[in-house]
Formats: C-alpha cells, sequence, structure tokens
C-alpha cells in the first residue's frame, strides 16, 4: 500500500529508498514548532499532513521528496 | 603443497553437462567419470595440481522443484568421490543451476567438511542466497570466457583446499561473504583516509574500507481509491507509546513496536503518553504528542471528509540504532496488520 514518509532528514529516506518522502519541521518536532502560536502551529502541522495526502495520491516511479510551500 | 594431485570433483548442470538441453532439464542426480561438459575447463585449470575425478550432473528443473532431494543425493555421490575440493559451476546468469550450485557447496562444506567453491554472475539469485556461507567467484552473464573464469575458480578452490585463507573479496574475486577480519596495516586509519579523499578528488578510483548496506529498490505502489475513499493510518518510529511503556519498546535498537487505539479521540492527551526514544530530545514531543502523530489534524480531516476514514490503532516504535533486519520485520508486520484491517495508505513520521 501507498506509504509517505514524513522526515526532516529526506537524504536518508532517499537514501533507503522511500518512494514518496514529505520535508518535515524538525528532528526534535516532525509535524510542529513549539516557537510558534499554538495556531499557527495547528496550521503547519496540517499543511504538512496535507502534504502527505498529497504525495500519496501522487503517483512516483523512485524516491520523490515533496516540500511544503 | 602436498606432492599428491588433488582429487577435485565438479558440478554442473543438464547443459554444461552436455546431457541436453531444456528438454532434459528433469533429469536427476548422476555422477560421470572424469571431467565432462565444462568440467574439462575445470580440468584444465587445475593442470598438475588435481585431477577431475568425477563430474555430477542434474537437471536444473530436478534441482528447483526438489532442491533438498537433489542436494542429499549430490552430497552422496560427493562422498563416494572422496574428493578433496569441489567446484560447482560457473553457473554465470543461469538462476536454476546458480542456487542449486549455491545450496550444494554449502551442505558439502557442512556435511562433508570438504570445501567447495562456486561461481555465478553478480545478479545470480544464488548469490544473495548462499554468498554467507560459500565462496562464490564473480563471473561474467556467459559462457564466453568460461577457462578464465574456471582458472578463477580453481585458484580460489585450491587455496581453501590447501586450508589456506583466501585474501579479501575484492582482492580474490569472490562475493562478499560479510565476514569481519582484523588485519594489520603499513598505514593508519588516518593515511588511508587520506589517501582515499587524494583519489576522490582526483577522480581515481578507490575502495571504501565500510561496506554499506544495500537498499533494493521498493516499487511504488498507486493509491487506488480516491483520498475521500480511502482509509488511512498514522505510523511513527518517533516512539510515542502509553504512558508506561506497556510494549516495552526499547529506547535504542528496537525489536518492538506497539499498536495503540486512537478510536474516539480528536486528540492526543500529553499526559497520557510518554517517549522512551533516545535518539533525539524528545521534550517537545512529550509536551505535544501531535508534534509526532498528527491525531488532531487527521481527525479534522476525516471529518471534513477530505479523507475517508482515520484508521483506529497508531503503530509506533523506536528508529534510532534500529537493525536493518529489525526494521524490515517490523515494517512487514505492520503492513500485515494493515492490510487485513483494510488500510488503503500510510503516513509514517519520522524524527
Amino acid at each position: 500500500m501507498p506509504t509517505v514518509q514524513v522526515s526532516t532528514m529526506t537524504p536518508v529516506a532517499v537514501m533507503v529508498g522511500a518512494n514518496r518522502i514529505v520535508q518535515a519541521a524538525g528532528i526534535i518536532h516532525p509535524l510542529g514548532n513549539a516557537d510558534l502560536a499554538p495556531e499557527d502551529e495547528k496550521a503547519l502541522r496540517r499543511r504538512i499532513v496535507e502534504q502527505a495526502l498529497h504525495a500519496l495520491r501522487t503517483e512516483v516511479t523512485r524516491p520523490t521528496v515533496f516540500t511544503t510551500g | 603443497m602436498d606432492a599428491r594431485p588433488l582429487r577435485v570433483v565438479c558440478y554442473v548442470n543438464q547443459y554444461f553437462g552436455t546431457l541436453g538441453g531444456e528438454d532434459r532439464a528433469g533429469l536427476g542426480p548422476q555422477a560421470m567419470e572424469g571431467a565432462v561438459g565444462s568440467a574439462r575447463a575445470v580440468q584444465q585449470a587445475l593442470g598438475e595440481a588435481g585431477t577431475v575425478v568425477a563430474t555430477l550432473a542434474c537437471g536444473d528443473n530436478y534441482a528447483a522443484e526438489q532442491p533438498e532431494r537433489a542436494v542429499a543425493e549430490l552430497v552422496r555421490l560427493v562422498a563416494a568421490a572422496g574428493p578433496d575440493l569441489v567446484i560447482a559451476g560457473p553457473a554465470f546468469l543461469a538462476g536454476r543451476y546458480g542456487v542449486a550450485c549455491g545450496a550444494l557447496c554449502a551442505a558439502v562444506q557442512a556435511e562433508l567438511k570438504i570445501p567447495a567453491v562456486t561461481g555465478m554472475h553478480a545478479e545470480n539469485p544464488g548469490v544473495e542466497l548462499y554468498r554467507r556461507q560459500v565462496h562464490i567467484v564473480s563471473t561474467g552473464g556467459e559462457a564466453a570466457r568460461m577457462g578464465d573464469e574456471a582458472r578463477r575458480l580453481v585458484a580460489l578452490g585450491l587455496t581453501l583446499a590447501r586450508g589456506e585463507t583466501p585474501g579479501a573479496p575484492a582482492v580474490e574475486g569472490y562475493f562478499p561473504r560479510g565476514v569481519t577480519r582484523n588485519v594489520v596495516t603499513a598505514a593508519s586509519a588516518a593515511e588511508r583516509a587520506t589517501a582515499m579523499l587524494l583519489d576522490k578528488l582526483a577522480g581515481r578510483p578507490f575502495a571504501s574500507e565500510v561496506p554499506r548496506p544495500a537498499f533494493p529498490a521498493v516499487p511504488a505502489p498507486r493509491l487506488v481509491k480516491t483520498l475521500e475513499g480511502a482509509t488511512i493510518a498514522l505510523v511513527t518510529d518517533g516512539g510515542l507509546v502509553p504512558r508506561g511503556n506497556p510494549d516495552g519498546v526499547e529506547p535504542l535498537n528496537a525489536t518492538r513496536y506497539g499498536a495503540y487505539s486512537i478510536e474516539g479521540k480528536t486528540g492526543l492527551d500529553a499526559a497520557q503518553y510518554d517517549n522512551p526514544h533516545r535518539g533525539y530530545d524528545t521534550s517537545w514531543v512529550k509536551q505535544d504528542p501531535h508534534r509526532l502523530v498528527p491525531v488532531d489534524v487527521a481527525r479534522e480531516l476525516e471529518q471534513q471528509g477530505a479523507i475517508g476514514k482515520l484508521h483506529e490503532t497508531v503503530y509506533s516504535t523506536v528508529g534510532v540504532a534500529t537493525t536493518l533486519a529489525h526494521s524490515a520485520r517490523m515494517g512487514r508486520e505492520i503492513a500485515d496488520k494493515l492490510r487485513e484491517a483494510g488500510v488503503d495508505a500510510v503516513i509514517l513520521t519520522s524524527t
């Protein structure tokens, strides 16, 4: 089944052959950022998860990194 | 070296034993006197050093369809010939033949304590199956240079038959067996690393002393449903566990994972969770578990219809200094459970 890896260290994910990779926000908080206000942090998390869903429905043939705009 | 010429037994398939083509692939194991078919190249390479006393042959299909029986019968034939060395193949890119060569060499070494060597192309499935147990010489894909390849098999075979330790795989031309051996080198690690760097900068070839694990390419499946109709699961290697860590997921070098229900939850209460992961500072994730496992926004997306369903079980393990073997096993087990539960796609969050 299709899987997307949300990871900060995207070069490692590419090296091991994960096919769908989404850039995370940091090692210590991949889907958050304690420096942001709670609502902004949640909005950031939502953007990352939406990007992960976008990656899941995108056809890929090799390790592909999706960045969060 | 021993003055007595070495007794060598060769193993070939029906084709290289000149017994026939695909139509004879069902032939059972048999012994022929002296060097027959491609074993003649082995005899030529041996020269005065040894004599091929027998050539054993077995059809590819017989060996592939009943491998245990074929190997047991062949081992009996080897024992009857009483050799000092067994040389199987070379099998080049022939898959059934390569697997049979590897299996026979492994069995001969283990059961008869007789050294054995084979040869095949890197992409022969026999390499991955047997290179850890058997010295497998790296050959080309086709039999065009049989004489040259046979000389390399014989050279390595003679080393083994003398009870000597072969040189490094890259030097002797066999596939690495995954054995680490201490050696004394003339140059220090710093000198060798500097020399390697200079080679790299100058565009010259160089070989790392630290082999990296190979990660085979995995095909990327397509999402067969629309997201609006799909069940999505959350998985993490970032170490989120319920307080008390009920499954005892290890803080590093993990061999275990947990399955945790989020049924009826619109979010994760930090007070109910913990994190044993010792590969990063977990303070921020403990403060708010959504920074690792985004149940809050995933549930919202479910309620808003952007995804069909959020799977009610989150799988979690610790990904730090975790061996490739355990990672692969846990991944397989989790994937099996998700498939059984009807999950369509996975979001894996990593630290």
